[in-house]
């Protein structure tokens, strides 16, 4: 397999925080790659460098060998790299429908004098653009809720919403922030399945989750951090019986 | 040459204006991420109100005692603080989830209603007053630049306040309060600080800053007007600005700095174009060194 | 393959809320076309088309402000540099007016680019001082260039004629400013429904997440902002042959601050709130003269009170959707469809990635 998006040594500090020491992990092609690790240990912050967000104190980061280190969020979204973030963020004061249509942003062509006079090449490429975006709410059971304002959609919609909206633009990656954060039991399930989904369809997906047993049903590998360093990495079953992942899980609560 | 120092000089005493205004600009923007139009018409309401309350005292009195005006501005300076934080609690504390950009425009609101309201208040309205007291001309000279006694005091005022909100912000437990809000309202709010106190306060140091400006203006410069509060607002932005946003010392230096390149572009040029000289100033900066000369002290956003 | 009923009710109502709209355009244009024939009061009438005039300017601002959610503090700077370029070129060069529409826009933009290059790329709350000093020069250059005509501004501009068209009366200025509004409005609509307008409001609402659907933040606001700027110029050159004569006072930060207004109150990232909201702050003064001196204090204690209650103004995007939904279920008589949300095993067909 060859491998997708690495990092080569990354480091991350704030003020007096090391926020990631030394990390160099590979995100395969065609795998679903878990990070788990407790809180704190920099997964996001790890995210954040992968996809554009922080500039790492020292390393680098590589998509299919090129360095995309110092490449900003949009740079790294144009390589085909999508994410949902931690705190769910979607564009509340517009609809669910146009929400989907951002993520496709980079897939429509048209220039502004297309725009403006209405060339039926942009009119086609609005509808086909509106048809993906349906078609991707539907995926995520949201077809219903097109014309609804996101902002007023509960929780767990919306964190589906998220989702439709990194797939429209057709990615490569997608990385998801804990996607099963707050969601009821019921809803992981349909989760999991959709995530199982999105892999079978030949995305690759990294996915930072707390719930390990949602990760280990899945994810083809596992990197778990503690502290900013990465203290166990490979298959799931190996990674689950790695004893310095057990202390760094079970060790905190001995004082 | 001697034009020159004379106009550094007064560029210094501007800028002490300046720096006042800035350091309680820069504080709320550093804590709120806010820009209070306002607070530039805080400083003008303080000009008028002790306009009026010396106008009031020294009936009777041919002359104003100094000490007269000592405890004028000290209940201008209170006054003022209250009025900040009273435009915090009616306006923008119930206005904490709303956008920003909803934020500044209902600034932008009470700077037009503190303006036009000082306008149509019949003993006000929109001539220039005469301020009822002068600053004496007595002073000294180092070599071939006069510089009054008054002059003098009004940079150690201005020394004095700054440091002594530098000295709160930086060594108290109040300060540290302050510096938690602004970077993270929510962990702070979480560690037990009560974050609307801890604002209301930044506003009234704000306030208080402003009015003694004011009242220092009103001495220095013998007249006020409805609309000096605006282009003192732009100016104390500028400076807060160029020094670094959130920066107490920044806004010091900013203030000194930009009074003394309006200074000498007003005498290069002619007084009409003081602003143009600020606002040259602040897009060269923003062009040159956007996080200003100090660098900048603001929370992180992601 | 065989459609979900689901979305295609999704699909439906995306599309079926453009008819009554452009229903209401139709009437409105009817009518305002008919104004003039209501009355032939010269009064009137160029309130009128001061109004139009406004709710141009209105319309440009939004698409910086309400679309993409800068705050811009000096747009009246781009309404002096159109109406000044069309003085100069026409008074001093005889030029005709149309021909000096371009050169202003040209010079609105070039500024709209030095302005907007090193602020849109750092810190979006610093635009609206910047453009209110960017604002405070240009009337400050007016003022005092005697090229610029000093004081006293420039006087004696010429006819505006249009082919054989000669536009000189109140009431040829009020189609051709009405003219002059149907096309920003249809400009709006285009611009707001395409992945541009898109764009803009995905940064209004969150930069960060707007980068992550590869947007580039930094070109679009300058876009917006350009885009401002050229409407804000265009309404300027063709002002100038309203007024014939044009002088510094008339583009200052009060005018800036109105034409603000106007979009915050009116309903920001709406059109229909722009239209609205200019002919609320134009028509509201006339209508009570003799507050006329405490206009501008009236007018912040409603933007106060109006920025408390409703942050995003009175009809803001989407405010009259309620109502057409309920319109139109009123009409039909039926109770709104209730239908299950299938759950996403069933709703898969094919993924996104293997689309038509």
């Amino acid at each position: 397999m060859t491998a997708l998006l690495e990092t080569h040594n990354l480091s991350l500090r704030f003020g007096g925080v090391n926020a990631l020491s030394d990390v160099s992990l590979s995100i395969e092609e065609n795998s679903l790659h878990a990070i788990i690790g407790p809180n704190g240990a920099g997964k996001t912050s790890l995210f954040n460098c992968l996809t554009g967000y922080y500039k790492p104190t020292s390393g680098t980061v590589t998509f299919r060998g090129a360095d995309i280190t110092r490449m900003g969020a949009a740079g790294v979204a144009s390589l085909g790299i999508r994410r949902t973030f931690q705190n769910i963020r979607v564009f509340p004061k517009m609809t669910v429908l146009e929400n989907v249509l951002a993520g496709a942003h980079l897939r429509a062509r048209s220039n502004l004098l297309a725009i403006l006079v209405g060339t039926p090449g942009f009119r086609r490429s609005e509808r086909d653009l509106h048809e993906y975006a349906m078609t991707s709410l539907e995926f995520v059971g949201l077809g219903e809720q097109a014309t609804k304002f996101a902002g007023d959609l509960p929780y767990g919609m919306r964190k589906r919403m998220e989702l439709a909206r990194a797939l429209i633009a057709d990615p490569k990656l997608v990385l998801l922030d804990e996607p099963a954060a707050g969601v009821s039991s019921v809803e992981r399930e349909e989760l999991s399945q959709v995530i199982g989904r999105i892999h079978d369809n030949g995305i690759s997906v990294a996915l930072i989750e707390h719930d390990v047993e949602l990760v280990m049903g899945i994810a083809t590998d596992v990197t778990v951090l503690d502290n900013g360093r990465i203290i166990a990495s490979g298959r799931p079953y190996d990674v689950r019986n790695n004893p310095d992942v057990i202390r760094a899980y079970m060790g905190r609560s001995r004082k | 040459m001697e034009l020159f120092l004379t106009e550094i000089a007064n560029g210094l005493f501007l800028g002490a204006f300046f720096a006042l205004v800035a350091v309680g600009y820069s504080m709320v923007y550093g804590i709120l991420r806010l820009i209070n139009f306002a607070h530039g018409d805080f400083f003008m309401v303080a000009a008028f109100v002790s306009y009026t309350i010396l106008g009031a005292v020294a009936v009777g009195h041919a002359h104003l005692v100094w000490f007269t005006v000592i405890w004028v501005g000290l209940l201008v300076m209170f006054l003022t603080g209250l009025l900040a934080v009273l435009a915090n609690r009616l306006i923008y504390h119930p206005m904490r989830r709303a956008a920003l950009l909803s934020l500044m425009i209902a600034a932008l609101g009470l700077s037009s209603v503190l303006e036009n309201g000082v306008l149509n208040i019949p003993s006000w309205g929109s001539a220039f007053l005469t301020y009822p007291v002068t600053s004496p001309s007595n002073g000294f000279t180092i070599g071939p630049t006069h510089f009054t006694w008054f002059q003098l005091i009004i940079v150690v005022i201005s020394g004095l306040l700054s440091l002594g909100v530098y000295l709160l912000v930086s060594r108290t437990l109040l300060g540290k309060a302050m510096r938690a809000v602004s970077e993270d309202r929510v962990a702070a709010a979480l560690m037990g600080i009560n974050v609307d106190l801890v604002i209301a306060v930044v506003f009234f140091i704000g306030g208080a800053l402003a009015g003694a400006a004011a009242v220092m203006t009103g001495v220095y410069y013998g007249q006020i007007n409805y609309l000096m509060g605006w282009t003192v607002g732009l100016e104390a932005f500028t400076a807060a600005v160029l020094g670094g946003i959130g920066n107490i010392g920044g806004a010091v230096l900013g203030g000194v700095v930009l009074g003394i390149a309006q200074s000498v572009g007003t005498g290069l040029f002619g007084a009409e174009w003081a602003l143009v000289v600020t606002f040259v100033v602040l897009v060269l900066l923003l062009w040159l060194r956007p996080t200003g000369i100090l660098g900048e002290r603001v929370a992180r956003r992601m | 393959m065989p459609r979900n009923l689901v979305a295609d009710q999704g699909r439906r109502s995306v599309l079926s809320t453009k008819l009554p709209q452009r229903g209401a355009i139709l009437i409105l244009g009817v009518l305002a076309a008919l104004v003039p024939h209501m009355t032939g009061n010269e009064y009137y009438l160029s309130v009128a088309y001061q109004a139009e005039v406004l709710i141009c300017l209105a319309i440009g601002l939004n698409l910086v402000v309400g679309y993409c959610g800068l705050l811009d503090l000096g747009f009246a700077a781009f309404f002096a540099i159109g109406a000044y370029t069309t003085g100069l070129l026409s008074v001093d060069r005889h030029w005709t007016i149309l021909a000096t529409i371009l050169p202003g826009v040209a010079i609105a933009v070039v500024c709209a680019v030095i302005i907007g290059l090193p602020t849109l790329r750092l810190r979006s709350d610093y635009l609206a001082v910047v453009t209110l000093g960017f604002g405070l020069i240009i009337q400050t250059i007016a003022s005092n260039l005697t090229q610029t005509g000093g004081p006293t501004g420039i006087y004696g501009i010429p006819v505006l004629t249009v082919g054989s068209i000669v536009i000189q009366s109140a009431t040829s200025f009020y189609y051709l400013f009405l003219i002059l509004l149907v096309v920003f409005v249809f400009i709006s609509f285009r611009v707001r429904n395409s992945r541009i307008g898109r764009a803009w409001l995905c940064i209004r609402e969150d930069e960060d997440a707007a980068q992550a659907m590869g947007i580039k933040i930094h070109r679009y606001k300058m876009y917006a902002y350009m885009g401002g700027a050229v409407m804000g110029s265009v309404t300027g050159a063709l002002y100038a042959p309203a007024l014939t004569a044009i002088s510094p006072p008339s583009f200052g930060f009060s005018e800036s601050l109105l034409i603000l207004m106007a979009v915050a109150i009116g309903g920001m990232g709406s059109v229909w709130g722009a239209v609205l909201g200019g002919a609320i702050v134009v028509i509201l003064p006339e209508a009570f003269r003799q507050f006329s001196q405490a206009r501008l204090l009236i007018f912040g204690a409603m933007l106060i009170i109006i920025m408390m209650t409703r942050p995003r103004g009175l009809f803001p995007e989407g405010a009259f959707r309620g109502t057409v939904k309920r319109l139109r279920e009123r009409f039909n008589d039926r109770p709104p469809p209730r239908t299950l949300v299938a759950p996403p095993e069933a709703a898969v067909r094919d993924a996104p990635s293997e689309g038509p």
